[in-house]
Parts: C-alpha cells; structure tokens; sequence
C-alpha cells in the first residue's frame, strides 16, 4: 500500500478519535483562549503595541497550543500496544507518521482558526487585506511546528517524565522557526505590509528540511 | 472465519519461519542467548517455559516488532498448498511489509482502539492490509467470535473475554499464514475457549504454521505438533520436527500438578 493512502487511512483514524472524545482540542483551544485574553488584560494593548507584541504572543500561544496537543500524539497509542498494530500492518514507517502529523496540523490549524479573529479583535489589529498572506505564514509556521513536534513526541513516548521531555526538547528546536514566524508575523501587521523575503523562505526551508529528516528518520522513529 | 475463506492478502499459502543464533540484551539483560529452530510450514508450536524464559521477546521478534540484536530470522514461504511447501519459496528476500501480510499476532494487550467499536477497528486494520471485500469479511469475523450484536458498541465497553475475541479476529482478518500467540486463552470464558480452540483447529488442518506462549494446562497445547520450552533465553527442550510431543505435555501436566 502507498504511503499517501496508509496516512490517508491513518488521519482519518485520528480525526475520528478525536471528534469523538475532543480530548485535545476543547482543551487546546479553551486553554489558549484564556492565554490570550490574560495577555490582552495585562497589556491593554494600543494598536502601535499591538503591532510590536501581538505577533510574538500570538506565536507563544500557538506553542502552548502544540506543546499541549502534541504530546497526546503518540503517548496515547500506549493504551493497548495500539502502535504495535500498527507497526505490524504492511505500511511503511513513514505513513505512521505522516497520519499523525496531518492529524495534528488539522488540530491546530483549527485552532489558529478560532485564535485569529478572538486575537484580531482584542488586540486592535486589522486582518483586512492580510489574510491571505497571514494564512500563508501561519501554513509554514504550523506545518514546522506540527512536523518537530510529532518527531519528538514519537522520541519522547517511550520516556519517562514524557510530559516534562517534550517542551525540553522542542523548544531549543522550534526557536528558529518562532523567530521567523513572529519576524514574518510583524511585517504583515506593519503599517505597510510585506510578505517578508528574508523570513517566509526560511520558514519554508525549515520545512523541508525537517519534513526531509523525518522521513530519513522515521525508521529509527516508529521502531522499536 | 478460516483461513481458506480469507486466503492470506500476500496470495502465499504456507509459510514457515527459521531462527538462527538469535540474541536478544536489553540493557544488561539478556533475553534470549543463542536460539535456534526451524520451524517449518504447518507446524503448531507450542512455546512453553517459565515467566522471564524469552517467550514474548521471540515471538515479538518473529513478529518484526523488534530485531535480534544478533542471529538471523528468516521466513520461508510457498505460494502452492500445505502438502508442498516447497513448491515455489517466496518471502526471502521480500519486503518487510510483504512478509507482515503472512503475520498476525494476538499478544498481552488486544491491539485495539479502545474508543473505536469493534467493526470500525476491524474495518480499519483491515483498510491498512488493502484487503477485498472488506465489509464482508467485517461482518463474517464479527460473526465468528459471537461479537455480530456488538459491532457498533465501543471497545472500551467490552468484557475482558470479549475483547480478547475482538483481538483474535483481528489477528485472523487478513489470513496470515503464520499466527504468534502469546498467551492467547487470556479472560475468555468457556464458550470462548471452545470456539477459540475450534479456530486454532480448523487453522492447524488448513496449513496455517501457529507458534503459540502458553502454560502447561492450556487445553489447545492438545494440538501441538511439537514442543519448545525456553528457560533463561535458552532453547531447554525442543522435541522437533515430527516428534511427538504429548510425552513431554503429558510429563509438563504432571509437574503442574
């Protein structure tokens, strides 16, 4: 079977659990709610401000939300040895992954979703005009995000103390990539804005380059 | 469901599997030190030794969830019939996903998805084997294991004995030629057993090679064609292929009072 129709299968699997229980998204969405509600309190933010802070707490809250959703990923296929189902199935490593890591993109993508416009609002900042290009940067930002973390998540499933070892690890990793998204971030929300030359291909060569790791390491990752 | 109803999805019929040096360390911990067999198309083996012998860790080997950490494994496998295995040898040198089509295992834990219900797992490991005819062979596994009113209820509200049922359909879904058993009688109750011991049956006469972890009381070791026992990681006993083995039952009984 090709990968594309294992991780087909697999994310439907995923999205099927999760609908049904809404163990990591009611969670994920009202913590970060909260999160971003408290920060506009404590900053009551001008739109000057906004433009400075807003996209580097927006980018922070995103973190909390993966740090949140992702380490569920993985540590929840213990329950019943599910993950030795389906090691033992005829799909390659890598489609394991690739299921979950699309089912965790879809998650906080749909996150992003509701965060956006609640941010918008709060923080005095037009999306008028920039959404597609936020869309954009958000896209890349998330895929990076969701591709590190389902990568240590499956590293950090077998470990004890799992739930302290997943934010240890991701974060040194995701710093470049939170720098870049929130560099990118700011330029839209500028008084004129730019889709960053400089940022928005780093965040696309981080992709790749973490997209290409875990398929070269997914062996090492989903086995044993 | 048999195995001849739900022909393996690879299209091999017999398979049969060879151990050869096979070391297993954990750590300081040695598993398994230096086991060797062949154990060939058709045979029902029954895996028998104390807690801690290496029993799960070899059958978690044959099932490619772990590698040897030296020793070889090898599977041989046929695409004729039971009586002639050697018709036209095709797993050495395939794909690791070729040679888990020939494989399924029921292990300690059932392997399902405790918040999916029993026919949306089957459907689902059934998906990821590319299987035909998929609803139907759904149903008739459902059917089989007496769980056909239930195939719309979660997992997580069966019975101990219900969802080691569950587990074994699924580990006979795509009709492997070669089944690993670890002590598979776990929480099924009488009916269970027999339908259970019915299956190992019909399994045993179509070709199917069962490598099954047990204790000595285990009322399906009367379909064994041969006995291995391990005692730390080491092969104690092994009585071979074409020996009988109920001397060495009869005696392991005895012994267990």
């Amino acid at each position: 079977m090709g990968t594309s129709r294992a991780a087909a299968i697999l994310l439907a699997k995923e999205l099927r659990l999760e609908f049904r229980t809404r163990e990591i998204l009611t969670a994920t969405v009202v913590f970060v709610l909260i999160v971003i509600m408290l920060f506009s309190y404590v900053f009551e933010p001008t739109a000057g401000e906004s433009r400075r802070y807003g996209p580097g707490l927006l980018w922070i809250s995103f973190l909390f939300a993966g740090s949140l959703m992702l380490h569920p990923s993985f540590a929840r296929e213990q329950t019943n040895d599910t993950l030795d189902a389906l090691r033992m199935a005829p799909v390659s490593p890598f489609s394991i992954l690739l299921g979950k890591l699309l089912a965790n993109f879809v998650f906080l993508s749909i996150t992003e979703a509701v965060l956006v416009p609640v941010f918008a609002v709060l923080y005095n900042l037009s999306l008028t005009g920039v959404a597609g290009r936020l869309a954009i940067v958000l896209l890349l930002g998330t895929l990076g995000l969701v591709t590190t973390g389902t990568v240590f998540s499956a590293i950090s499933a077998h470990a004890r103390m799992r739930e302290l070892l997943l934010p240890l690890l991701l974060l040194p990793i995701l710093a470049p990539l939170l720098i870049a998204a929130v560099e990118a971030t700011t330029a839209l929300f500028s008084e004129q804005p730019v889709l960053d030359r400089t940022w928005v291909p780093f965040l696309l060569g981080f992709d790749i380059v973490f997209l290409s790791a875990s398929w070269l390491l997914c062996g090492f990752l989903i086995e044993e | 469901m048999s195995a001849s109803d739900t022909p393996s999805s690879s299209g091999v019929r017999v398979c049969g599997v060879r151990f050869e040096n096979i070391e297993k360390r954990f750590g300081s911990l040695i598993a398994l030190r230096g086991v060797s067999a062949d154990i060939q198309p058709g045979e029902f083996v029954a895996l028998l030794g104390p807690n801690g012998a290496g029993k799960t860790t070899l059958l978690r080997i044959t099932a490619l969830l772990m590698s040897p950490t030296s020793g070889k494994l090898r599977f041989i496998s046929a695409r004729g019939n039971a009586d002639s295995p050697d018709s036209a040898p095709a797993a050495n040198g395939s794909s690791p996903e070729q040679t888990k089509r020939l494989i399924g295992m029921v292990g300690h834990s059932i392997f399902l998805y405790d918040e999916m219900s029993a026919s949306e797992n089957l459907n689902l490991f059934g998906q990821l084997y590319g299987l035909d005819n998929l609803s139907a062979r759904v149903t008739a596994a459902l059917a089989a294991c007496g769980l056909a009113s239930r195939a719309g209820s979660l997992v997580r509200t069966f019975s101990r004995g219900m969802r080691q049922r569950l587990s074994i359909a699924r580990a006979l879904l795509h009709g492997p030629r070669l089944l690993l058993l670890d002590e598979p009688a776990a929480g099924l109750d009488k009916q269970g057993l027999e339908w259970f011991g019915a299956t190992l049956s019909r399994l045993r006469n179509e070709g199917c090679t069962v490598m099954m972890s047990t204790h000595a009381r285990n009322e399906s070791l009367e379909l064994a064609t041969r006995v291995i026992s391990l005692r730390g990681g080491r092969v104690e006993y092994d009585t071979g292929t074409g020996g009988d083995p109920r001397p060495r039952l009869a005696a392991l009984r005895a012994e267990a009072g």
